[in-house]
């Protein structure tokens, strides 16, 4: 009787290990659906319809004091675009900051255009001034492809921005105890079908801040690193960081500074 | 609201010729809601039509099943390199749009 029990039981746990794996290979076939579904639409990223609009921004001469921002200095020298975004953020010694590539845009576009930043800080997703934003950063993050990450950690302004990212990336808080860890710090995770990359490390952060900004493709809108960030805090349930606040500037150098040599693949496409 | 450009690329590889067209319009079906509970009005694209040189090689009905800034890719047997490829669509507010590319 006794036997019989454990026979039972032992068939159950082979059983049990038997469906594991084959939900594991159906997880796996997936991602490479997924994958084969990107590579399909890679040559028709709908990104490039923003990029355009953004490069004509770049060059319109708009906002109360009617300028264009091809003398803005995104850390290059005056309107150097190309490959600009993937030095970023830096430390910026005319405003005595470090900035991402939105903050700076901001600083921009109020020193040369006179658009008073709040339109952003308070500003809607994909509205108003806030769509010119992403339009803008979509042409100036193609103008990285793949180049490599490269952020210049030298200065203790941006030592100490780092500090505060790692900080920032392993505090959990809200209402569900939530960090980013909580989902990106393990080799192997997904959410649903989503692989989710281990930011942790040079690789997996790569694959994150390498492919954001990109263009989604189920709400058909560009997001910026921002946006991404903000909806990460959203999704933990947690208090949302104001626009271009130093934490998500902190996270981005923590970020970037992990993914340093990995190759820029902005604008990314995703699902 | 002004349109904006299509990108099309075209390709010849051994006789064939390959038309990749990314097409930016909202594709609004008149299902969805605004933030204030408005319904946003249907405007999606109902026509699509795709010319080598003169001659009409694609003629499509499009309708709202179709995806926000639609990418579109098809081949067709012929074509010639320097050759002009058109693509032209209508949509339901009767706004026309009509790019071109050079086949490579």
């Amino acid at each position: 009787m006794r036997q019989k029990k454990l026979y039972v039981l032992l068939a159950a746990l082979v059983a049990g290990v038997g469906g594991l794996s084959s939900t594991a290979a159906l997880a796996d076939e997936s991602a490479d659906a997924i994958a084969r579904y990107r590579e399909m639409i890679a040559d028709g990223n709908p990104s490039e319809l923003v990029a355009a609009q953004g490069e004509e921004l770049w060059k319109t001469q708009r906002g109360p004091k009617n300028a264009n921002l091809e003398k803005c200095d995104l850390g290059l020298g005056a309107g150097v675009v190309k490959g600009a975004s993937a030095q970023m953020p830096r430390y910026f010694k005319d405003t005595g900051k470090v900035q991402d590539l939105e903050t700076r845009l901001m600083t921009c576009m109020q020193t040369l255009q006179g658009i008073d930043p709040k339109e952003f800080v308070n500003g809607k997703w994909n509205k108003g001034e806030m769509e010119k934003m992403e339009a803008l950063v979509a042409y100036i993050v193609t103008e990285s492809n793949g180049q490599k990450i490269n952020v210049d950690l030298s200065q203790p302004q941006m030592k100490k921005m780092y500090e505060l990212g790692k900080k920032a990336f392993y505090y959990r808080s809200g209402p569900m105890d939530f960090a980013c860890t909580t989902c990106h710090g393990e080799e192997g995770k997904r959410i649903r079908l989503q692989d989710l990359p281990d930011l942790r490390t040079q690789s997996g952060a790569a694959a994150g801040w390498g492919t954001w900004p990109a263009y989604r493709v189920s709400s058909g809108e560009f997001w910026t690193m921002q946006h991404r960030l903000n909806d990460c805090y959203r999704q933990q349930r947690t208090a949302e960081p104001i626009y271009g606040s130093d934490v998500t500037i902190a996270l981005s150098v923590y970020l970037a500074a992990t993914a340093k040599g990995g190759t820029v693949l902005t604008p990314g496409l995703k699902r | 609201m002004a349109t904006n450009p299509m990108k099309i690329r075209a390709a010849n590889n051994g006789g064939v010729t390959e038309v990749k067209a990314l097409i930016g319009h909202d594709m609004e079906t008149g299902q969805r809601k605004d933030s204030a509970g408005a319904v946003i009005p249907a405007w999606f694209i109902t026509e699509l039509t795709a010319k080598h040189n003169d001659k009409l090689i694609l003629s499509s009905e499009f309708g709202t099943s179709i995806s926000k800034n639609p990418f579109l890719a098809f081949k067709f047997k012929g074509g010639a390199k320097g050759d002009k490829i058109t693509v032209s669509w209508k949509d339901n507010k009767g706004e026309t749009r009509t790019d071109e590319a050079v086949i490579s």
